[in-house]
């Protein structure tokens, strides 16, 4: 049976950490609105080209109302696609462009620029701490998951002591079958009193942080947001803040190492920071589930009718190698430029973080280099694994020594 | 070159000013791109186009035979 006649398993097993599956030539090649069946049982269509999953995540008839009824369920047990709570950020139009400058400013590349020097300091840090605990080391536990979640728990004005509790929320937010529905829905709960007890707390005594500001530009009255907007919007920011770029910090560093000659590269020539940061970016074959959206209307993509009621699945992560797109794309080019790439979403709703977690990677890299240069995997490439079942791709561990 | 913004397409994903930040800002109250110089000279060329090329939400167009 030829692969446009299948209905695929999604997402598509793979057990290679760094590489693709080779069913996204296949579909971006023959099927590129392909079947698929999610976690859940219910089915969905799957686009890999580059120009469809593009003109998707920019066109607002594909919306992000996953709740409704006929929409196609991720999993049978909620997670973060199927979340109520999502429901309280404006999803389009004014209201969403409203929330997302009050929010985006605290985003801006000048107010990243502002945290380098603090988010080398805590990355010299905990390099202190990795050399001193001896290789090998794991660079994930060590390094890549602890950076970013420092970075969002100052930005909210959250106590990284309470880190763990915040991993374990956020894991059953977005881990898609790992967790029973009674399990995901207490976590939630709790998740909510939590952000509920901080947001009252700093309405109490407001401090220098994101969450204070939102309650100072007052009310929905006021041109602010209402007290459940700013709850939702500070559990939505801990949660991103912690997965995404926590896990590609390990990626990035895995891509790099796989081949050293992409490390040596990087020692010899660190201006190629930026566009390495964004070669990997590009090329991460193991990014997550992509992103769903719902049709309410009838729509056209890629030659393809789809009838009202569909529900797509984008995958930015196989439209990211494809040919028409990119030259030579399954080439790691750490000098390609303009690197266009889809990791972050595209249109009005592309990632809200995204000057963050670049401005990350690329710190993490220039530590990284300068005090351990020497880095190096300590097991086969083979060897690494996947995080199974999170809705954010990532490696169980990475094991090197220096 | 001759560059234009539409500040209502902008989404303040900052990419622009990452890459080229003589070129361009973002407001402190909202995120929104600013344009520091609308006629940037040729040594800015290849940041300027890289920036347009890359920018999420299609919001700057460079002219090139002004």
């Amino acid at each position: 049976m030829s692969i446009d006649e299948q209905v695929l398993p999604y997402p598509i097993p793979n057990d290679a950490a760094l590489d693709p599956p080779p069913e996204w030539a296949e579909l971006r090649g023959t099927c590129p609105v392909a079947h698929v069946e999610l976690p859940s049982g219910d089915r969905a269509r799957l686009l890999t080209r580059y120009d469809d999953v593009k003109l998707v995540l920019a066109d607002p008839r594909f919306t992000r109302q996953l709740t409704a009824p006929d929409a196609a369920r991720l999993t049978t047990d909620g997670g973060v696609f199927n979340s109520e709570m999502a429901q309280f950020i404006p999803d389009g139009g004014e209201g969403h462009q409203h929330w997302r400058r009050l929010v985006g400013k605290w985003f801006t590349a000048k107010r990243m620029a502002a945290l380098r020097p603090g988010m080398a300091q805590i990355a010299d840090d905990l390099i202190d701490d990795l050399i001193e605990r001896g290789a090998p080391g794991d660079l994930r536990a060590g390094l890549g998951f602890p950076l970013p979640v420092y970075v969002i728990c100052d930005m909210l004005g959250v106590p990284a002591a309470d880190r763990d509790r915040f991993s374990y929320w956020s894991d059953t937010l977005l881990n898609l079958t790992r967790y029973s529905k009674e399990e995901i829905e207490a976590a939630q709960l709790a998740f909510f009193e939590y952000m509920s007890g901080h947001v009252a707390a700093k309405r109490e005594r407001p401090g220098d942080d994101l969450l204070s500001e939102l309650i100072a530009a007052g009310g929905a009255e006021d041109g602010g947001l209402t007290d459940m907007q700013i709850l939702v919007t500070g559990m939505a920011l801990l949660v991103a803040g912690h997965e995404t770029t926590a896990n590609m910090i390990g990626k990035m560093v895995a891509m790099l190492l796989a081949d050293r000659s992409r490390w040596e590269r990087l020692l010899a020539d660190p201006s190629l920071i930026r566009t390495t940061v964004e070669e990997s970016l590009r090329l991460d074959a193991n990014s997550g589930f992509g992103l769903p959206r719902y049709l309410p209307v009838e729509a056209e993509v890629g030659g393809t009718v789809l009838p009202k009621g569909t529900t797509v699945v984008c995958s930015m992560a196989a439209a990211n190698r494809d040919e028409n797109a990119f030259e030579a794309a399954d080439r790691f080019d750490q000098t390609r430029s303009p690197n266009a790439h889809l990791s972050f979403g595209a249109g009005a709703h592309s990632c809200l973080g995204q000057a963050l977690a670049r401005t990350e990677l690329q710190v993490v890299l220039e530590v990284l280099l300068r005090r351990l240069p020497g880095l190096e995997l300590a097991v086969p490439v083979a060897e690494l694994e996947r995080v199974e079942g999170l809705a954010v791709g990532g490696l169980r561990t990475l094991p090197v020594r220096w | 070159m001759k560059i234009t913004v539409d500040e209502d397409k902008c989404c303040g994903a900052g990419n622009c000013v990452l890459i080229a930040p003589e070129v361009f800002d973002q407001r402190d109250e909202d995120g929104i791109v600013v344009l520091l110089r609308s006629e940037p000279g040729a040594e800015e060329r290849a940041a300027v186009l890289e920036a347009a090329a890359v920018c999420p939400a299609a919001a700057i167009e460079v002219h090139e035979e002004a």
